[in-house]
């Protein structure tokens, strides 16, 4: 019942001649692909492309809240800059971060397939990414969008002379990239499962994916419908949402949320995936109650669809449909509470190591149980009533999404960075990136519940002098973050050239991608491969290394 | 060896100004402080509990320590206790919330009235006794006081972060919201829905007055005219009254008395007489057609400001008699007579 794993010797591995990098070349050969991880090497280099755009308008956004009078930059352009940081962060980041490029790159393999079930459709995906980023680039160029990123009617349908129906035109156009993509994995995951891989044996990364896809597929259609709205409501005046035409502007509001909670969601279900390979992996040992964690994700896309109006329980809802969005929201909690104490119970009794993809695992769990209890004050009704639309809303969102998503995305890059190039990431130099972004993500975003309680209202431009001493906090801080998502960028880049090389296995991971070579060949596997272990089944590992070793012997 | 003056004012000003923990100045701050202390010890426990685990377990069970992992599948019983217990715990919270949740939006029956109107970017705060304030609003403390708010254009929200309390105001609709203020002092106003080009701009102050200073302060500041009697003026010149006389033969309902009670209508239905129903029947009146009435009432969108509305709802809110109705039209047939204007021949 124990296992034995060491790393192997990373001296006697060897770049493989053929691998899906250099199958073919010229820059056409990557822009007109159907390989799945060479569209995930596309979406890795546009999406960190926006990621740096979005950060630079959070950058300004922290440099203007130094002071509390708005003297660095007018009130217009200051409300840009938040706009196009939600926007580009949002919807050209989160969204597809860590389906995009590590699930599209790992699906397949995990499944013992070739490609997904659509490969054109995939590169598909990615052109309307790219235009719904071209769209958004434009609005840029042309002055911006100052709506936030909420589009709230009739702010947004009436009242702004900025580039709305440019940038809804982006997110409609964009939303289709998730929807398809969204499609791809659900039809990839039930019809190409490889022989033996039955739904029980899949990674965990596969379940929250195959959760994110569903919420993907179902909850994108409807902002598409609220954004189109928007647009003919600025428009042509339909007055959908207009209350002198009759119509609701609460509407809305329900249209919006109604995708934007799932949204959450979508955004942090991969990183769960990418949670639980980190820590079996790093444990050497099986994840703790793996049905308890994939049925968690289920439960969470599921219930999740019925939590959106507790974005709105200040608006006039009625008080008992309040009350009954409350308890949804408590329910959704549950999950989320499994799998952080499952992920720690899976640490006990293993043989831990602690490379970076690890040390961003403990920073994501510290951080996501932070911004998940802070959720429970916002889904507490009496406490929203103070809380909402302040800087705790702020800090409790960052927290799930920068402080667990992008968290869980700097895992997964660097836990399967070997698979991907087939390099090795410098280990001390990103293990020292991974303590400064933790140390100033804290720094950023914790006075911000400080500042939240005290009234800060979010989206200020200026604000009352006695906030001033957290905001500077949190300016400081956000420096350090920054310095902490530069380094990554600059080492990854250069491990491209000058890393180690990585061999198969350089982690002794059980999942399917492990056993083949780095980077993996354009059809993944010479043979399908026959499935009858469990995912995480080191003993099996153990197994097949001890048989190989006496073929060789 | 001197610290550096920037660190140093940086320092000082942390200590003295900052404040961590804002005032409590109404009957609901302590309960929703109560709330928040409970959360953020909730928090603290789960991250200290989830902190030991993981600290625990990757010091005793780091591969130095412990080479061979053990595999364990994992454990029913273990895996209950942390779903029941957490759901435990947040039922528990869903409870709390929603009682201080009913507690911060059902106002006390005697609470004392004030309008609001928010626009793009002031809030215009309206006495029921003729009072008028821009980004202010004076409140005597020891007594409910009711916001009726509306917005004219986007949504706005209005909120007194040292009262805890807060509502979005929104067009086309009535929102509201009470407090209770204990401590006089002046306390922030935001706008904290976002609102546009001058949303941080959107500020004012909460003045919570004692008693007796806040007679004064009414007695100082009115205009002279108060809601209801603005609402009586326009009552007569829209032509209100023409129909709304309260004769039996009249066109249009009785409205003296209306306000709180129930009324049949057209369509069978019963609808109760709020400010918002008030409101509403004046914009859309072919929606709200009593029984025995005929649909003839015009709209009057975009005609009546909202401040207008507001003093019409406040003029209807107080009416008990049709006395001066029909002294107004009278006085108004009295002087036809003598020298007819164009807009009174139209009315019938």
């Amino acid at each position: 019942m124990s296992t034995i794993v060491s790393l192997p010797d990373q001296t006697t591995a060897a770049l493989p001649k053929r691998t899906y990098i250099n199958n073919e070349h010229g820059i056409l050969s990557w822009l007109l692909t159907a390989d799945h991880k060479r569209i995930a090497m596309l979406y890795l280099v546009s999406i960190t492309f926006f990621f740096f755009i979005g950060g630079f308008f959070a950058g300004m956004v922290r440099l203007e809240l130094l002071t509390p009078a708005g003297d660095l930059m007018a009130a217009d352009t200051y409300n840009k800059m938040f706009t196009m940081h939600g926007i580009v962060m949002i919807f050209l980041f989160l969204v597809p971060s860590v389906p995009a490029t590590l699930g599209n790159f790992l699906i397949p393999i995990m499944i013992g397939a070739k490609d997904l079930a659509f490969p054109k459709i995939n590169l598909l995906s990615w052109y309307l990414y790219m235009a719904g980023g071209i769209f958004v680039l434009t609005t840029l160029v042309l002055g911006g969008v100052d709506t936030g990123w909420t589009f709230t009617t009739p702010l947004s349908t009436h009242y702004l002379n900025t580039h709305v129906v440019t940038t809804a035109t982006a997110i409609f156009i964009a939303g289709f990239s998730s929807i398809f993509t969204g499609l791809n994995f659900i039809v990839t995951i039930h019809r190409m499962r490889a022989p033996g891989m039955t739904w029980f044996r899949l990674p965990l990364f596969v379940w929250s994916n195959y959760a994110a896809s569903v919420l993907m597929v179902l909850g994108t259609p409807v902002l598409a419908i609220a954004i189109v709205l928007v647009a003919l409501e600025r428009t042509i005046g339909i007055g959908v949402f207009d209350p002198t035409k009759g119509g609701d502007p609460l509407l809305f509001q329900h249209l919006f949320w109604f995708y934007s909670h799932p949204a959450v969601y979508i955004m942090i279900l991969p990183g769960f995936g990418v949670i639980s390979e980190v820590i079996s992996t790093f444990s050497r040992k099986r994840v703790f109650g793996y049905t308890a964690v994939a049925f968690s994700s289920v439960a969470i896309a599921v219930f999740g669809f019925f939590v959106w109006a507790h974005h709105m329980f200040i608006m006039g809802v009625s008080n008992y449909s309040a009350l009954v969005f409350s308890l949804l929201t408590m329910l959704v909690a549950v999950p989320s509470a499994i799998k952080i104490f499952n992920w720690s119970f899976t640490m006990q009794k293993g043989s831990i190591t602690f490379e970076t993809p690890m040390l961003y695992a403990f920073g994501f769990i510290g951080l996501f149980t932070i911004g998940g209890l802070t959720g429970v004050f916002l889904g507490a009704l009496g406490m929203d009533v103070m809380l909402t639309e302040t800087y705790f809303v702020v800090a409790h969102f960052h927290f799930v999404m920068v402080g667990g998503m992008l968290m869980a995305f700097l895992a997964g890059i660097h836990f399967w960075w070997p698979k991907l190039t087939g390099r090795m990431y410098p280990e001390s130099v990103s293990k020292l990136a991974a303590i400064i972004t933790f140390v100033g993500f804290i720094l950023t975003f914790f006075p911000q519940f400080v500042v939240g309680y005290l009234g800060m209202p979010r989206r200020y431009h200026a604000y009352p002098p006695e906030f001033q001493v957290l905001n500077v906090l949190s300016t400081a801080g956000a420096t350090v973050l920054g310095v902490g998502y530069m380094l990554p960028l600059l080492y990854l880049a250069w491990s491209l050239k000058y890393g180690a090389i990585a061999g198969n296995n350089p982690w002794q991971a059980t999942g399917l991608e492990w056993q083949i070579q780095s980077p993996p060949l354009t059809e993944n596997f010479i043979e399908t491969p026959i499935v009858d272990h469990e995912a995480y089944d080191y003993e099996w590992l153990e197994r097949t290394k001890e048989r190989e070793l006496q073929h060789v012997g | 060896m001197g610290i550096s003056p920037v660190l140093w004012e940086f320092l000082t000003k942390w200590l003295t100004t900052s404040p961590v923990w804002p005032r409590e100045a109404s009957t609901i701050a302590p309960w929703a402080d109560a709330l928040f202390i409970f959360l953020w010890l909730m928090t603290l426990f789960g991250v200290v509990l989830v902190g030991a685990l993981v600290f625990t377990f990757a010091v005793r069970y780091r591969k130095e320590r412990h080479p061979v992992a053990v595999q364990i599948e994992g454990s029913t019983l273990l895996e209950a206790t942390w779903t029941i217990i957490p759901l435990g715990i947040f039922l528990f919270i869903f409870v709390w919330g929603a009682w201080l949740y009913f507690r911060i939006y059902n106002p006390p029956a005697d609470a004392m009235q004030v309008y609001v109107v928010g626009k793009q970017w002031m809030w215009k705060a309206e006495h029921p006794g003729g009072q008028h304030e821009i980004n202010a609003l004076h409140v005597p403390i020891g007594r409910p006081v009711q916001l009726t708010m509306i917005s004219q254009d986007v949504f706005h929200s209005y909120s007194i972060p040292a009262f805890r309390v807060k509502r979005e105001v929104i067009p086309g609709r009535y929102s509201t919201v009470w407090f209770n203020a204990t401590e006089p002092g002046v306390y922030h106003l935001f706008c904290t829905q976002y609102c546009g080009t001058l949303h941080s701009g959107m500020i004012g102050e909460i003045t919570a007055m004692r008693p007796e200073d806040y007679e004064k302060w009414t007695k100082l500041s009115t205009s002279g005219m108060s809601l209801a009697q603005n609402g009586e003026r326009l009552f007569a010149s829209m032509g209100c009254n023409s129909c709304h006389s309260g004769n039996a033969a009249a066109a249009g309902p009785n409205l003296a008395g209306v306000y709180g009670s129930k009324i049949k209508m057209d369509d069978g239905s019963e609808q109760l007489a709020t400010d918002g129903w008030l409101r509403d029947t004046i914009l859309n009146p072919s929606q709200h057609v009593p029984l025995g009435y005929k649909p003839i009432m015009p709209t009057y969108q975009g005609q009546i400001s909202e401040e207008g509305l507001i003093d019409l709802v406040e003029y209807i809110k107080q009416l008990k008699t049709n006395y001066r109705i029909q002294q107004t039209l009278n006085t108004a047939k009295a002087e036809d007579v003598v020298q007819p204007t164009p807009d009174q021949k139209v009315t019938p």
